[in-house]
């Protein structure tokens, strides 16, 4: 079993990983951090696109559950020697991976790596696709502020078009009970949003006074997202969480960001580091959620 | 004391019925005070059938000693030995009501059979501190110990086959009435959960 989507996962499958990510929560609090579930377990983290912090959480989390942890990544390495994808998989598997943390910057690549392996396969980000425990963290976060995710209205604002990460909140959160709006400049909107259970505008300042939530995007440069509009202060004059916006939110509604942030872009300094920014919520959560995820996958027969 | 073998439908016998059980816990609470010399035990349920058993010992503690002693609740699902070889289970709440450092701490579970989660417990405990006195108190010990584990206070001594099947169900989690049956079942598996 892997962990590929959140699309289509059922409602009940979600909160069972979130009552869980909960419970690695008070794991995470203890004078001593780390459980032996996972003893003897190895995790390989495969990361053919360049992250930090997402490898990190990953790494904190399998460590935290005494799993071992054997670390590749693409820059420098056997695949740029042009080692192809699935000899590099087949290779980590006989290295003896249990598990295999895997982003690619091609939608799809770790679902191929879980059938060519045989190993479970958590999707830490393929493409514009999805990133599923990113959509579970801010899920958690979310679910923590709120109570539940039932009747909350959350706007994503943002580079929808090239965002896993919005695929992924947008099935994670409308499962939950949800409603979802989708703002962003036509050019950023996805090409087709058919079968998505949201609404779309390319109006932030309409649904302002409206919305619980706040989830801004970052612009992805490196995905092409700076040629899709015509300047970035155009961009922040019409999508940018600025003070003047944020105060223009209900007084208890909350904004998230799942970083790396560029400030002055989409959210400013004032706002970044205001309360109720929620955006190291979504990082400590992202350790609990990672450990759900990994003891799920590896703490049982399967 | 003499337990009464009653058949059920199903040709299911009851070896402990509601009074049985309610009995047995009330002389449990008695010897776990006993035991405690004028401390105040911590009761530490582990989940899920130990959970109610411990706040209902907690009960009769209090009803004849006036003080109710906290309760706590373990689930010692990230500290088996045998993590491999079961279907991954979701986790349940491990609350500690009180810091158990120094202090005398019952584990409370349904049955007792191989020992296994007991062990795992006792490693789940001392992730919070270390007790001064770690006890054990079962409802039911029906053998076929694997470690070198022994109850302090026991409900019943049911002396069974390995390949039967010890089932306990408590008002507060399973229908209909508190009791004990014992099956005929695959080998290797007791506890209405399946645990072992």
């Amino acid at each position: 079993m892997s962990f590929l989507t959140t699309r289509g996962v059922p409602r009940k499958d979600l909160e069972e990983l979130l009552d869980s990510a909960d419970e690695f929560n008070r794991v995470l609090a203890r004078p001593i951090p780390k459980v032996p579930a996972l003893q003897g377990k190895l995790v390989a983290n495969l990361f053919f696109e360049d992250s930090t912090r997402t490898r990190l959480s990953f790494e904190r989390a399998a460590r935290a559950l005494s799993a071992d942890v054997m670390n590749f990544s693409a820059a420098g390495s056997s695949a740029a020697k042009g080692e192809s994808l699935k000899d590099t998989a087949l290779t980590i598997r006989a290295l003896g991976a249990d598990l295999m943390v895997v982003r690619h910057k091609a939608a799809g690549a770790p679902r191929r790596i879980a059938a060519w392996t045989g190993r479970p396969v958590v999707n830490a980000g393929d493409g514009a696709h999805q990133h599923p425990t990113q959509g579970m963290l801010d899920a958690l976060t979310l679910r923590q502020r709120f109570g539940g995710l039932d009747g909350l209205r959350v706007a994503i604002v943002g580079d929808i078009r090239h965002s896993r990460v919005a695929r992924s909140n947008v099935f994670a959160f409308t499962a939950l009970g949800a409603g979802v709006t989708l703002v962003a400049p036509r050019t950023l909107q996805p090409v087709s949003t058919g079968g998505w259970p949201v609404d779309a505008t390319d109006d932030l300042d309409g649904v302002l006074g409206e919305v619980d939530v706040v989830y801004l995007l970052r612009i992805q440069a490196e995905r092409g997202g700076l040629s899709v509009f015509p300047s970035l202060p155009e961009y922040v004059s019409r999508y940018g969480m600025t003070r003047d916006r944020f105060d223009r939110l209900p007084a208890e509604a909350v904004v998230l960001h799942p970083g790396p942030m560029n400030r002055g872009v989409e959210i400013d300094d004032a706002v970044a580091g205001h309360p109720r920014a929620l955006v190291l919520d979504q990082v400590a959560n992202g350790v609990a959620v990672r450990m759900a995820v990994l003891f799920r996958l590896l703490g049982g027969s399967g | 004391m003499s337990w009464p073998l009653r058949v059920l439908e199903d040709s299911v016998p009851l070896v402990m019925a509601a009074a049985d059980v309610r009995k047995s816990l009330s002389r449990m609470a008695h010897e776990i005070v006993e035991g405690s010399r004028g401390e105040a035990p911590v009761l530490v349920g582990i989940h899920t059938r130990g959970v109610p058993l411990a706040r209902r010992i907690a009960s009769a503690i209090e009803g004849f000693a006036g003080s109710r002693a906290p309760v706590g609740a373990l689930d010692i699902g990230l500290y088996r030995d045998d993590l491999a070889s079961r279907p991954a289970m979701p986790l349940a709440a491990t609350r500690l009501p009180v810091d158990i450092t120094d202090r005398i701490v019952v584990l409370v579970d349904d049955v007792l059979y191989t020992g296994r989660t007991v062990r795992a417990a006792m490693d789940a405990l001392n992730a919070f501190g270390r007790p001064a006195v770690i006890r054990l108190a079962v409802l039911v010990d029906r053998g076929h110990r694997q470690l070198p584990i022994r109850p302090d206070h026991v409900g019943k001594n049911l002396p069974t086959a390995a390949s039967e099947r010890v089932s306990v169900r408590l008002v507060e989690i399973d229908r209909g009435e508190d009791g004990v049956w014992i099956e005929p079942g695959a080998p290797g598996i007791s506890g209405a959960d399946g645990r072992v």
